[in-house]
């Protein structure tokens, strides 16, 4: 296989970044606490998620940033015994409101997770799940649409011509890319990636990456990663929690250059995590 | 010496000897139990020598024709004690038990032989076994045949390939006679039947009906005239078939005059070579296989009892898989986990636990009495008294079975549904799909072989069970299959025969347990294989959905 030389840091960063107050909010966090039972597990977060730009969460394990990112389309309901507190939106509407239809909402913001998880169907079924849970029954507009998925994903080349197979026998970085055109197939406002890289070896995980710049043309990408080097490649913005508290919230150069908090450069220094 | 004393224990060495002791063990007395059943059930058919044995008991001369089925030896003392005169000094004595057939003459089938001091054995190549519709098997020599009480003028060299061609023409009427009465009698007398219920219908109703009282009566002519047009038919046949006869002499020089209509086999087995006695050895298994049973179950096969334990075993994994995973389905995925669903969860496990007599009386109180009772009320009330559903029958019998192993299906359902990992629901769910969504389109067909695991465990418990089929269900002697060609085809009020019920009946409440024996164990063998074959089809079943929804590697 050949890998494709790394994105130059002028192509990564090729559109011109604004200040952040001045960006198009597409997800907002206001006050918002989480409680497992009694602990709380997330404090007072309030933050402005920038429309199609690449958001990551960085911080040590169990920092609470995989709870705030499962919260954003409401896979914590999923959880026993969680309360929560402060507002989530999604383009100025209440995540958790009243009205809201939680199958609507998870369509309109897809989530990829850390191991990749394909249904046990063939290539072709796993992308079209989506579109058949919304009732698309005509052959040919799903024909196409999972192309253009697979395409999208960068997966067409290797599997197009056996779309029957079943998804197991693909690689574990086939599998994660196919789980994200499994994602992208619904076209979501909002890409949510819970450390897509971190079960898969270097060359996987650059296709991922390389993907993830892509996907931000046409996506708000919000990923939450381990990886420092990984989220200063391909994120516009950092977010920095520490024990279930945003400590910082920057412009990804920023950020990792030039930390306003003490906190957060004791951490991309090494110091402690 | 003592820390190496100790190395040895903690090694595990001793441990795994333990493991491999047990496992042996069970083996051993799985495979053990298996031969055993094979052997004694299967050497029934092979074609045994016919001795015969001349011997002196006190002063008479005694000769006996027959098959030795079996041989001991045992101490003079316990003889002596049981007041038997042997008149010779010996501390062990051989005892033989041998087949001498022949009931109608001889009274009994089987005769005991202390062995004598002096004793003649012979194997008369002549000896010849009919294996008879009644009365059991006959052993003796053919002397003349006859037709119509003219004996027949043949050689004696050519007398035995007589007897064979004429008794393939018995054979063919036979079946004639069987078509006849069993399938074109048998359709008539269901379809008076039916009219009579029509009539019975009619006149309970209350309205007078003419036209169709005399349009019932017209069709009941048609039927009466097709059925004495069979008759006539069947009284040529009969008079036909009892056409010839075989004059036979017995061990003691007796004289018989045998009806070929009788004899369904007619063996020489001292003549016969190994090549032969293995084909006659095959064709005996076939029938055993596929035949009716005669003479009160014990002679002749066993088929309406297969047929019957597979049809129920059928009809209860029909029911009892949507019950059972439906169940399971909402205990594992809907209810909410609590005091009140481990409560319900204890009781289905021990649910498994209840000793299956128990559901065949709770089959017979509420299926068979209440349930069947009113059907009949409501939905059969012109064949009253005489019950419809109102009695133990294929359904109930399914039914309670269903009962007894659904709590094995919502177990092995519940563990395959612990066991689907969260994310691949998660990825569902994060793709907006709803709860039931999930569970129809990924969760269930990746736990559906855990609900066939479930499923083969409620075959091999349902396919064994006696106890309750014998208040639900299961009979001696079935009249008729419950799947026929008259419509509607499966009849599932009727009563069937049951393979461990037939162990049962042939062993313990047979007239002639000695010469049903040998039957048990092969109906025993039977039994388990037909389990293995249910069992087998539905692991193949399993292990292709397995194959289906691999689940994930890591």
């Amino acid at each position: 296989m050949t890998i494709d030389t790394p994105v130059s840091d002028q192509v990564f960063h090729g559109k011109e970044l604004k200040k952040i107050e001045d960006e198009e909010i597409c997800m907002q966090c206001k006050d918002f606490s989480l409680f497992y039972g009694a602990k709380q597990a997330l404090f007072d977060i309030t933050m402005n998620i920038p429309s199609s730009r690449v958001t990551a969460f960085i911080g040590p394990s169990g920092c609470g940033k995989s709870t705030l990112l499962r919260c954003m389309n409401r896979m914590n309901d999923l959880v026993d015994g969680v309360t929560l507190k402060g507002e989530m939106l999604l383009r100025g509407e209440d995540v958790y409101g009243r009205s809201v239809n939680v199958t609507d909402l998870r369509r309109r913001v897809g989530m990829v997770f850390q191991k990749p998880n394909p249904f046990p169907k063939s290539i072709f079924e796993n992308v079209a799940y989506g579109l058949r849970l919304q009732g698309v029954s005509n052959k040919r507009e799903i024909e196409d649409r999972v192309e253009w998925s697979l395409k999208r994903a960068a997966l067409w080349d290797e599997v197009g011509g056996r779309l029957q197979e079943n998804a197991f026998e693909l690689s574990g970085g086939q599998q994660q890319r196919l789980v994200i055109a499994r994602a992208i197939a619904i076209q979501p406002e909002v890409l949510l990636l819970d450390e897509p890289a971190s079960a898969l070896d270097p060359i996987s995980t650059l296709k991922i990456e390389e993907l993830i710049f892509e996907l931000k043309s046409q996506y708000t990408v919000v990923i939450v990663t381990h990886n420092m080097q990984q989220a200063a490649r391909v994120s516009d913005y950092t977010a920095f929690l520490y024990l279930g508290e945003l400590i910082e919230f920057d412009a990804t150069d920023k950020l990792f250059t030039n930390p306003k908090e003490k906190k957060t450069e004791d951490y991309i220094t090494g110091r402690y995590g | 010496m003592n820390t190496e004393k100790l190395g040895f224990f903690k090694s595990g060495t001793p441990w795994v000897w333990l493991n491999a002791g047990a496992v042996s063990i069970s083996m051993i007395m799985v495979v053990g139990l298996l031969i055993l059943i094979a052997v004694r059930g299967l050497g029934h058919f092979w074609p045994k020598t016919i001795w015969e044995i001349d011997y002196l008991e006190g002063d008479n001369q005694i000769v006996l024709l027959g098959e030795r089925s079996k041989t001991e030896t045992v101490p003079a003392k316990q003889l002596v004690a049981s007041g038997l005169h042997l008149g010779f000094e010996e501390e062990f004595v051989e005892r033989t038990l041998l087949k001498i057939g022949n009931r109608d003459m001889n009274g009994v089938d089987f005769k005991l032989i202390v062995k004598p001091a002096e004793m003649e054995v012979r194997k008369p190549v002549d000896a010849i076994v009919f294996e008879r519709t009644q009365w059991g098997n006959f052993y003796g020599f053919l002397q003349s045949l006859s037709e119509n009480g003219d004996t027949l003028d043949i050689k004696s060299g050519a007398l035995w390939d007589e007897l064979q061609s004429r008794l393939k023409r018995v054979d063919d009427l036979r079946d004639e006679i069987h078509e006849i009465e069993k399938y074109e009698i048998g359709k008539i007398n269901y379809k008076i039947e039916k009219l009579r219920l029509k009539q019975r219908r009619i006149e309970l109703s209350g309205i007078s009906d003419p036209d169709a009282v005399s349009d019932i009566k017209s069709q009941r002519k048609i039927l009466d005239d097709e059925y004495e047009i069979l008759k006539g038919e069947l009284g040529k046949l009969y008079s036909a078939i009892a056409r010839d006869q075989a004059l036979m002499t017995i061990q003691d020089g007796r004289e018989k005059q045998v009806k070929l209509a009788d004899i369904i086999k007619a063996t020489k087995p001292n003549a016969m070579g190994l090549g032969t006695k293995l084909g006659h050895y095959f064709v005996n298994l076939k029938n055993f296989v596929t035949d009716d049973p005669r003479e009160a179950n014990t002679e002749g096969g066993i088929f309406p009892a297969i047929f019957g334990t597979v049809m129920m075993v059928l009809l209860m994994s029909v029911i009892v898989t949507p019950f059972g995973v439906i169940a399971a389905i909402y205990l594992r995925e809907y209810a909410k986990q609590g005091f009140v669903t481990r409560l319900v969860r204890i009781s289905v496990n021990n649910l498994a636990g209840v000793p299956s007599i128990v559901y065949g009386v709770f089959g017979l109180g509420f299926f068979v009495y209440f349930l069947g009772g009113n059907i009949d009320q409501l939905f059969y009330p012109e064949a009253l008294p005489s019950p419809t559903f109102g009695s133990g029958g294929l359904m109930w019998a399914s039914l309670t079975l269903a009962l007894l192993t659904v709590p094995v299906v919502i177990v092995a359902t519940e563990e395959g549904l612990s066991r689907i990992p969260s994310s691949v629901r998660e990825g569902s769910l994060a793709l907006g799909a709803t709860k039931a969504e999930t569970l129809w389109r990924t969760v269930l067909p990746m736990a559906s072989p855990a609900m066939m695991t479930g499923l083969i465990l409620a075959v091999a418990r349902a396919a064994g069970e006696v106890a309750p089929l014998m208040l639900v269900g299961a009979v001696k002697l079935a009249p008729s299959l419950p799947l026929d060609l008259n419509a509607p085809f499966l009849h599932l009020e009727r009563k069937f025969m049951h393979l461990g019920f037939h162990i049962y009946d042939v062993g313990f409440q047979s007239p002639n347990v000695e010469a049903a024996r040998p039957l048990v164990y092969a109906t025993a063998l039977i039994l388990v294989v037909v389990i293995i074959l249910l069992n087998l089809s539905a692991i193949y079943i399993r292990n292709h959905l397995r194959e289906k929804y691999r689940t994930m590697e890591h």
